[in-house]
């Protein structure tokens, strides 16, 4: 098992420093000069050329990207923000809290929903539980967050004065946000779960616990639950991973000052190092998450972990 | 049958009718299905795939799936009551507690995230007043008695064979010292060397449990191997129910003496097989009359047009069908 996980860290390297080379390919070819966009159309061209020197930014490519990579390995440095002048790990890291926040409060509004809907969607199948269930389950799924995130404002925010439109700092805060990005991972636990169950159900070994004679609840609950769950963990890590690292249009409606918002304005200013920064931030943290998820998958599911040598 | 006799019943299945209604049309899985069953017998239920042997063993255990399957009429007497009068807790003590079953398929039949002496010992709780402690060693002890050591208890199913899966699923079902057992084609998923072993172990803990049994199958060498009675069973009825003895050596319902033929031997030299022609019947749309007709070269007119009765044919070996009954003038 620890084997398993050194082998896995391990394999995050090339991963990590193939991003960092894609991200630094796209953002060297992007047209718009970091220069311009720092000094402003005023400044003079001595000043952009002592900049462009300072910054390296007349190294031929490859020399750019091996400066890079040299110091993001062996000092821990992956630059500092043009726009802002403090170092982009510091940035990252005063606006990460957010993302996770929202994040983490999105999938367990996710869980909470989805799961139950699910499960009771299965075992009373073509009921009109079901049938609603589905039918909202299907409308999360196509309404693309930004959409979702400006009725909602309009509704809870403008019309109703409920809940705030933007911000972060309070629970209340919190609730728009983390619901409009919860709305697409709700629908697709809920349907994993349900197709899960259903397929469970059906199975020999639920046959095999009723001929016990054990409660229907227990059946249920305990001996389809936890086989049904194995693959629904998996979509949870998958979705928490793409929250941590999607969350990026949620957070510039409801102006969360997270991640997803720092990245956003990074790239309107031309910030490089700062876009670079959190795109390897997000990678880091979307394998991290997937190492875990499949560590919890291992520990749920018996034959997963005798592989696991 | 004399009153005495019918006291001495384990198990009375009298009429039993089970529907499937899907959305295509109502399968015929059972129709009208009389067998008994005595104190310490064997009972072996033969036929062929979609005769409804399974669905029997299901509606003794209660547990047709619902929707779409349904039992529509019929009495279940076991021990002098009618199961399909019991309330679901009522069902749920006789489930496991006086009658066990033993599924098919042994690769499917245990659940792939729990230890097997969880899953023994699941059963023990549910009906025996013992702590969880106590339940893991008896589970133990069941395991031993299957001959599997105690020190696999806590391993998972997909760390077995088929063969010690099946035993794991007898040692499950005779946790509770059932007083019926049924098994539902416990060997067919196993290579033949390892159903000789479990057919065997089964033999012997039936007789030291006191069980009674009913073996669901499709193999008639097994049943001449450990049945005392058999059951012929053909488009959801019983066509035939005598002594084993008495089945093997004069099989009188058209039906069974094709499965006989079909059998093949070794002292005989053949090319080919004989078989029964054509195929069982539709179960959502059964002929008329006696369901063997269209196949049974025998058939008069009256066969396509009435439903045959069960008749004794002397000694208790009933079989229905009207050809016999008028050969044998009864």
């Amino acid at each position: 098992m620890i084997r398993y996980i050194i082998r896995r860290i391990l394999f995050l390297i090339p991963v990590l420093i193939g991003v960092a080379f894609c991200v630094f390919t796209l953002l060297y070819f992007t047209p718009g000069d970091p220069a311009r966009m720092v000094l402003g159309d005023l400044a003079t061209p001595e000043a952009i050329q002592e900049f462009r020197d300072k910054e390296g930014l007349n190294d031929p490519f490859l020399v750019q990207f091996g400066n890079y990579l040299y110091k993001a390995v062996f000092k821990g440095d992956i630059g500092r923000s043009y726009s802002t002048k403090r170092p982009v790990m510091t940035e990252i890291m005063t606006a990460f809290p957010y993302t996770l926040k929202l994040s983490a409060f999105a999938m367990l509004i996710a869980i909470i929903i989805g799961i139950p809907c699910g499960i009771i969607s299965a075992i009373k199948q073509y009921s009109w539980f079901d049938t609603i269930t589905m039918i909202f389950a299907m409308i999360g799924l196509s309404m693309p967050v930004f959409w979702l995130g400006l009725l909602l404002i309009l509704l809870f925010a403008v019309h109703l004065r409920w809940l705030p439109s933007s911000g972060f700092s309070t629970f209340k805060a919190m609730i728009l946000p983390s619901v409009a990005l919860a709305a697409q991972s709700i629908s697709m636990v809920t349907r994993m779960t349900r197709s899960s169950m259903l397929e469970v159900i059906r199975a020999d070994y639920i046959r095999t616990a009723r001929a016990k004679g054990q409660l229907e609840s227990i059946v249920i609950g305990v001996h389809a639950l936890r086989n049904a769950l194995i693959p629904v963990v998996t979509l949870c890590g998958l979705q928490f991973g793409q929250l941590l690292s999607g969350a990026i249009l949620t957070e510039s409606i409801f102006a969360v000052p997270g991640v997803g918002r720092l990245m956003v304005n990074a790239i309107m200013t031309r910030d490089y190092p700062m876009v670079q920064g959190g795109v390897l931030f997000i990678a880091v943290t979307f394998s991290i998450v997937n190492l875990l998820v499949d560590l919890l998958y291992a520990y749920i599911d018996p034959r997963i972990k005798a592989e696991l040598r | 049958m004399s009153e005495n006799n019918n006291n001495n019943l384990m198990l009375d299945i009298k009429d039993l009718t089970i529907h499937y209604e899907t959305d295509s049309g109502v399968v015929h899985a059972v129709e009208g299905l009389n067998l008994q069953l005595g104190h310490g017998e064997t009972l072996g239920l033969v036929g062929e795939t979609g005769a409804g042997k399974t669905t029997t063993a299901l509606g003794v255990m209660r547990l047709i799936p619902n929707p779409p399957g349904k039992i529509k009429s019929g009495e279940i007497i076991f021990n002098g009551e009618n199961l399909l009068d019991k309330s679901e807790a009522d069902m749920r003590k006789i489930r496991g507690g006086k009658i066990a079953m033993i599924f098919q398929d042994p690769m499917t039949s245990l659940n792939p995230v729990m230890t097997v002496d969880k899953q023994i010992a699941e059963m023990i709780k549910l009906h025996r007043n013992v702590s969880e402690s106590e339940a893991l060693k008896l589970a133990g002890d069941m395991l031993e008695l299957v001959g599997i050591r105690r020190e696999r208890a806590k391993d998972y199913p997909h760390q077995f064979s088929g063969g010690m899966k099946q035993r794991v699923v007898i040692a499950i079902a005779l946790a509770c010292d059932p007083e019926l057992l049924i098994a539902d084609e416990p060997t067919t998923a196993l290579d033949v060397t390892i159903q000789a072993q479990v057919l065997e172990l089964m033999k012997e803990l039936k007789t030291k449990f006191s069980a009674s049994m009913i073996l669901i199958t499709h193999d008639l060498g097994i049943v001449a191997d450990i049945c005392d009675k058999v059951a012929i069973m053909y488009a959801g009825r019983v066509v035939e129910y005598a002594d084993k003895r008495s089945l093997y050596s004069n099989p009188i319902h058209p039906y069974t003496n094709g499965l006989f033929k079909s059998v093949p031997s070794i002292d005989e030299d053949v090319d080919e097989l004989p078989v029964i022609p054509g195929l069982m019947p539709d179960p959502m749309d059964l002929p008329k009359g006696c369901a063997f007709h269209p196949r049974c070269a025998l058939a008069m007119n009256i066969c396509s047009q009435e439903q045959p009765k069960m008749c004794d044919f002397g000694n208790g070996h009933c079989a229905a069908c009207h050809v016999m009954a008028k050969r044998y003038e009864l």
